[in-house]
């Protein structure tokens, strides 16, 4: 009752006239932003990424002028949302085994391609009393001077780089010590930024993220030798039904020029490793 | 189930309602009697953490309660902790996210009563005191029981502060919702299931008290 007495209002009437000049005056735009949104693929993304991608995806905008937006996040987080039919035309995993299980439940096109293998490392932050070296003594001389109260690293019930910290503080005899000490990040993401902002003393986090700009800046890091745990794997698949401008990004993520940006941004390639 | 999560968001929940009944009687009591300057700031200040997204309580605490801040510099030099990571900062957090949840039903308990029961127990010769006790809360009990059950199944449910803040450690910042979450990712959908039902029923009986009780308070008056 009260809509159909609205109209009747001549404040109502000339906004909705108003409204509707609009439209007729916007209408093709707005139809060719629909279109081009299509060709805009949703691409999951896991968090270590975060900024080596961003890089590529600038350089395949300028190369190639097409598009695609990305997500990041968890990879567990992903393949559960990609299992439910979330609309996402491409995933990069952290970890390979993600990707096997959502190609068993043939949703995606294949088995997908190894693209990167990441690295982990320990990170202080600036204020930090922590002395960060490749071998962590100075975390066994900080546990030991119960100079940690809190350590980051990521969940390594779910996270791939939180499991590869795990192993290599078990390999070192650390974990028992340190694990009273833990925090964990949602995602690796987040562990840095426990350790960054230095609300932990110290964590282990991944290269790529302590290789940022924006975490160069806060503190210090020390590459923790890549055999110390299992390989961490990065696999990604396009999604069944994958349309063409996710399949040119898939070809270009594997093209010298990306592989040069995930180099530099602490990747190694699955060639080289 | 994890009955460690389940008994940290207990405990969380248990300690918020401790901290915030009084506040919610003294604020909520205040609020329904008078009329002063900057009142309706305040109130829209107390209501606050009701649109507020989780996220943004969860940054400014982060802030607030990092080692670099003064507020966290300041409880590490008092207690030796840390607030972020810590049962602590939770409860910290939840009092001001359970802020409304526990003021609000109580303002509207108090604002129930009437004003010549209240001026015949001032007459009467009482102390405000045992006014408070024998008068006002006997009458006000509904809205203050829907407050603390309010409060504390908000406690519950909290997760986006909890998520930003916490870090996860069991006993300690592993909330039952953060642990139900973390069973996901890791793709034990049997072990969240059982939680999520169990809060599901939880909230869902505390609901029912709260609105039980808020039919009572409509019908003295009505």
């Amino acid at each position: 009752m009260s809509a159909i007495r609205s109209h009747r209002h001549p404040l109502a009437r000339r906004t909705l006239a108003a409204i509707a000049w609009l439209l007729a005056a916007t209408g093709t735009p707005i139809a060719t932003c629909a279109r081009a949104a299509d060709d805009v693929p949703n691409i999951a993304a896991a968090a270590d990424l975060k900024f080596a991608l961003e890089q590529v995806i600038a350089r395949f905008r300028q190369d190639t002028s097409s598009d695609v937006r990305l997500a990041f996040g968890s990879s567990g987080n992903f393949v559960q949302q990609i299992a439910q039919g979330a609309p996402f035309q491409m995933f990069l995993s952290a970890d390979e085994s993600f990707v096997f299980s959502l190609s068993d439940q043939g949703r995606t096109v294949d088995r997908g391609t190894l693209y990167a293998v990441g690295r982990i490392v320990l990170f202080a932050a600036r204020g930090s009393s922590l002395q960060v070296d490749p071998d962590l003594n100075g975390l066994r001389a900080a546990l030991a001077a119960g100079a940690i109260r809190h350590f980051a690293i990521a969940n390594p019930e779910h996270a791939p780089y939180g499991r590869a910290a795990e192993q290599a503080l078990r390999r070192l005899n650390l974990w028992e010590t340190i694990r009273p000490r833990l925090v964990l990040g949602e995602n690796v993401s987040q562990a840095a930024q426990f350790a960054a902002t230095g609300s932990a003393e110290g964590g282990i986090i991944a290269y790529s993220l302590a290789l940022a700009p924006e975490l160069v800046k806060l503190g210090r890091f020390a590459l923790i030798p890549g055999d110390w745990h299992a390989p961490l794997r990065q696999r990604m698949v396009l999604i069944r039904g994958a349309g063409e401008t996710a399949r040119a990004f898939y070809r270009y993520v594997q093209s010298p020029a990306a592989r040069d940006i995930l180099r530099r941004n602490g990747f190694v390639h699955p060639d080289e490793s | 189930m994890d009955w460690t999560a389940l008994v940290l968001s207990l405990e969380l929940g248990a300690g918020t309602i401790l901290v915030l009944l009084p506040i919610g009687i003294l604020c909520g009591r205040a609020l329904a009697w008078n009329r002063f300057h900057g009142k309706g700031f305040l109130e829209a200040l107390l209501a606050l953490p009701l649109v507020l997204p989780p996220t943004v309580l969860g940054y400014y605490l982060l802030i607030a309660f990092g080692g670099a801040a003064p507020i966290g510099r300041a409880f590490h030099d008092l207690f030796g902790g840390t607030l972020v990571f810590s049962f602590a900062g939770l409860l910290i957090a939840s009092i001001i996210a359970n802020l409304p949840f526990a003021i609000q039903p109580m303002q509207r308990g108090f604002e129930a009563i009437a004003p010549e029961v209240r001026e015949a127990a001032a007459c009467s010769g009482m102390s405000p005191l045992r006014v408070l006790w024998r008068v006002e809360l006997p009458l006000a009990w509904p809205g203050i029981v829907s407050g603390l059950v309010l409060s504390f199944a908000h406690t519950l449910g909290e997760f986006g502060v909890v998520l930003m803040v916490g870090g996860s450690i069991p006993g300690e910042t592993r909330t039952i919702a953060i642990a139900i979450y973390d069973r996901v990712q890791a793709f034990d959908n049997y072990a969240a299931g059982t939680m999520s039902a169990f809060l599901l029923a939880l909230c869902l009986i505390a609901l029912g008290i709260t609105y039980m009780l808020s039919g009572r308070i409509g019908r003295r008056h009505g």
